[in-house]
């Protein structure tokens, strides 16, 4: 029987067959890992292409550098309000939670906000998704960044919201602090773009 | 993603029905007609129907397979057109690695692994239903083309650029292969996650990694594999979709684009992808011929480690894909290299599965056989493999019939093989009745002798010069004998998978005369045999405690002073009863099945009309919340005391161990 040899061996380490860390939060970091290469796959694509514009206009001609490092600088710093939102959970305080939440998403919303305002000024300029390689890598890698963005707005809103409700309670800190890791995965990858996009100069 | 899983659920025993927000539905409860396979999270269940649906596609497939061949079978034949033909061979290539040898893998994986592990469930069992149901709705998307996109893709499985374009590929055919793989992509991609993530934090206690059987350990790597193969091909396949639909500028030569970008963002998946289709088989054989070997896996850690070295250089030889392409010499020689290197690994595990065969008291079952046959037919795709790692030769050999035979034997002759292998071994366990023996045995002859007169005169053709993916072939270019020839090892292939349908009905019709197999009709090694066949819904009465590898055999058998094996139980003695009284498990859910369908309707709306996409998106993030917000476990259903072990954590709801609610012991899961 199971039980009988189950009672010879009592000094098993508990931890030796689990990492330590909750199953949704390791699912978190893989995913965030299979994202990395997600990422990848795409900055390599905008790298081939950045100089190749069939005759026309690149992004890199007409960017403005001062613009997208100031909403750069938002969304780094939505960073921080998400980690002031996870310590204040953590601490029990739920109403101060709940206003750096929303601070996180409204300074996610800044940046989103900017880079609708990029895309349709490079458009009005004459760079549409359609007008040469370098256009058309440059709005994918942006555009998959900026729709990551928005899905941790939304996951950010769904936290409001069920904060409001009460159900946001000090003990569902780790749901909080997972949402958290997706966001500054996202934070991450940007200081990736910005400087592979904005800063490597293109010869 | 986690954050749908879980973020609002409430504590497992603390079911608090006014919580529960309007418009939720309860939770379904488990029983036994067929709409409680749909909303099944039970992993058991979830392998079967992948089981099951992975065999519709594999007779799809081969029906496709029939036709190529019956078009090849004698010269300057027209019964396909070109393009028709063009169509499918696509369609077969992409059903066979995409909609059959993965799906039949993630079968044995989603009901092998928590039970290999000392598991009641994987991590996420809602996720795990989510995965088939997406993988299922992108299946019948990708085979829709047929009917509604005008024609199947037309691009080969790997779908070159340019030829992918629209001014090639003017049909819809091409849109429903990007959006059928993406779809299918995610369900492979969330059952990765969900896997890796029920081996490294679910195994029972003392099950320490390297106590870990050999299949829960390829798994493990092909899983890996999966979770980061798949993200370079959605990129590969979004680039894809945005040039045929938004008209971007990825693809286009004479915008400037690069054709070698595809190429490369392929093969980084569809090396891996290699891997991931035969390490499963791997892991099949090696628990197969150590039971019929009566002795250890010989070299357990290299078994291992020769695995786990595979999933890594797999990631760096993708190139030999493309040594005709115009890479450059370096690359040409720096993949060439890395190729001969990978077969060392391999190499090392034909050797340790000789060796565990070697001085064993070998018993000759049709699993057994299986496994064997697959050990040749693999060496075999193998050492043709090395050939094309000679670059010189490869440029003789590329796109002749001498890869087709090569990725054939490895495909079928290692990966087919090896699920079919393990198909034997595991039925008793799975549906509570062995498979007819002798019946088992003709089907692995008629196998062998059909998959070698099918892919072993290509070797021949290769050599000559026959090109792949060409609809016909001239009088005087003397391949018409071996063609011929291959055209009935597909016949023959035919009806051995017919013979084995056969035989699983028929064994199914007689077993009711016949006793239960008993827990372990095998006499096995790992752990799912010491439960009862078919294993009960709970899996384990007891958690178990592991203190070796091979650890069922441990309680089996002992050493005597004189270091003779000696019985001291009987599998029925030792084997758990299957007592399921106090066990709780996950709560069935509808979710995953509504979010599934809202995928493929996104796809039409992209190919057809937008506002099907509005239609789509709603049912998707409807069912996303609905997921979010239903409570963890059915209110109404009792409670009771789950082994949360080491779940010291408030927020780790009893969904992601798998025993929230108690369920009626006698469910079987294995009533197919």
């Amino acid at each position: 029987m199971s039980t009988a040899t189950a009672d010879t061996h009592t000094e098993h380490d508990p931890h030796a067959t689990n990492t330590g860390i909750s199953n949704t939060k390791l699912a978190m970091w893989l995913f965030l890992g299979t994202e990395c290469l997600l990422f990848g796959g795409l900055i390599s694509t905008y790298l081939l292409y950045k100089t190749r514009g069939n005759g026309k206009t690149l992004p890199t001609d007409i960017f403005d550098i001062p613009f997208t490092s100031v909403s750069s600088f938002v969304l780094l710093m939505s960073s921080l309000t998400m980690v002031l939102a996870l310590s204040a959970l953590q601490r029990g305080d739920v109403e101060r939670s709940r206003g750096w939440l929303l601070t996180t998403a409204m300074l996610g919303g800044v940046f989103v906000g900017g880079q609708v305002y990029e895309f349709t000024s490079f458009y009005r300029e004459g760079i549409g998704f359609t007008t040469n390689p370098a256009s058309s890598a440059f709005f994918t890698l942006t555009g998959f960044h900026g729709v990551h963005v928005s899905l941790g707005i939304l996951m950010l809103m769904s936290l409001v919201v069920a904060s409001m409700q009460g159900r946001l309670k000090p003990q569902n800190a780790e749901t909080v602090e997972i949402v958290g890791l997706y966001w500054h995965f996202v934070d991450i990858v940007w200081i990736f773009i910005f400087t592979v996009i904005y800063l490597i100069p293109a010869e | 993603m986690a954050i749908i899983e879980e973020p609002l659920a409430l504590e497992s025993g603390q079911a608090d029905i006014a919580e529960r927000p309007l418009g939720v539905m309860t939770r379904p409860q488990e029983g036994n007609g067929w709409r409680d396979w749909l909303s099944s999270v039970d992993h058991k269940r979830i392998g079967i129907m992948y089981g099951v649906a992975a065999m519709f596609f594999f007779i799809v497939g081969g029906i496709e397979a029939l036709l190529i061949r019956t078009q090849l079978a004698f010269p300057e034949q027209g019964f396909l057109s070109p393009q028709l033909y063009n169509e499918i061979y696509t369609m077969h290539g992409v059903t066979m690695v995409f909609l059959f040898i993965m799906p039949l893998a993630a079968a044995f994986a989603n009901y092998l692994i928590p039970l290999q592990i000392g598991a009641r469930d994987v991590a996420f069992p809602r996720l795990n239903a989510l995965s088939f149901w997406i993988w299922i709705s992108g299946a019948i998307f990708l085979n829709s083309s047929w009917l509604v996109g005008g024609g199947g893709a037309d691009c080969g499985w790997f779908c070159y650029s340019p030829n992918s374009g629209v001014i090639f590929s003017p049909s819809h055919g091409v849109d429903f292969y990007a959006i059928g793989l993406l779809i299918a992509g995610i369900a492979s991609l969330v059952s990765s996650v969900n896997l890796i993530v029920t081996v490294l934090n679910m195994r029972a206690p003392g099950m320490t990694l390297f106590r870990m059987p050999v299949l829960t350990w390829m798994l493990l790597v092909t899983q890996f594999l999966l979770a980061f193969a798949l993200p370079v091909i959605t990129v590969a396949l979004f680039l894809l979709l945005f040039d045929r639909v938004f008209d971007s500028q990825f693809f286009d030569p004479e915008a400037g684009a690069d054709p070698l970008l595809w190429q490369h963002l392929f093969w980084i998946f569809g090396h891996p992808e290699v891997y991931i289709i035969i390490l499963p088989s791997f892991g099949i054989i090696s628990e197969i011929i150590p039971t019929f070997s009566r002795k250890p896996i010989f070299g357990y850690s290299f078994m291992v480690f020769s695995g786990i070295a595979i999933g890594f250089m797999g990631w760096g030889v993708w190139a030999h894909h493309m040594f005709v392409s115009g890479i450059g010499p370096i690359s040409v020689l720096a993949f060439s290299l890395s190729t001969m290197f990978i077969a060392v690994p391999t190499g090392v595990k034909i050797l340790n599965w000789l060796a565990t065969m070697w001085g064993g008291k070998l018993r000759f079952t049709t699993a057994m056989l299986f496994a064997v046959g697959t050990v040749g037919m693999f060496t075999i795709g193998g050492l043709s493999g090395v050939t094309h790692a000679l670059a010189p030769a490869d440029t003789q050999q590329t796109d002749t019939y001498y890869i087709v035979a090569h990725f054939h034997y490895v495909i079928f002759g290692g990966g087919v093989m090896g699920l079919m292998a393990g198909a034997y071994f595991w039925w008793p366990k799975i549906f509570g009745h062995m498979l007819n023996e002798a019946r088992g045995k003709i089907h692995f002859w008629i196998s062998m002798v059909g998959l070698n007169l099918t892919f072993g005169p290509m070797h021949v053709l290769g050599l000559q010069g026959m090109s792949r993916r060409i609809d016909t072939y001239s009088e005087g270019f003397g391949f018409a004998f071996w063609n011929l020839m291959a055209t009935i090892g597909a016949y023959i292939i035919a009806i051995s998978v017919a013979y084995f349908i056969y035989n699983a009905f028929r064994s199914r019709k007689e077993a009711v005369d016949l006793p239960n197999p008993g827990p372990d009709p095998w006499d096995a090694r790992s752990l799912e045999w010491s439960i009862p066949s078919p294993t009960p819904a709970h899996n384990f009465d007891e958690i178990p405690t592991v203190e070796s590898q091979d650890e069922w055999w441990h309680r089996k058998y002992a050493f005597d002073e004189n270091n003779n094996v000696i019985r001291i139980a009987t599998p029925e003695e030792a084997a758990q009863k299957g007592d399921g009284e106090g066990v709780h498990l996950p709560s069935p859910s509808f979710w995953p099945l509504v979010l599934a369908v809202g995928l493929p309707l996104i796809g039409y709306g992209i190919i057809f009309n937008l506002w099907l996409c509005v239609l789509g998106g709603l049912l998707t993030a409807g069912a996303i919340y609905s997921w979010a917000l239903e409570p963890v476990d059915d209110p109404n259903a009792g409670h009771g005391h789950g082994d949360h072990g080491d779940d010291d954590d408030p927020d780790d709801h009893s969904d992601d161990e798998g025993d929230a609610v108690a369920v009626g012991a006698d469910d079987s899961a294995g009533d197919a």
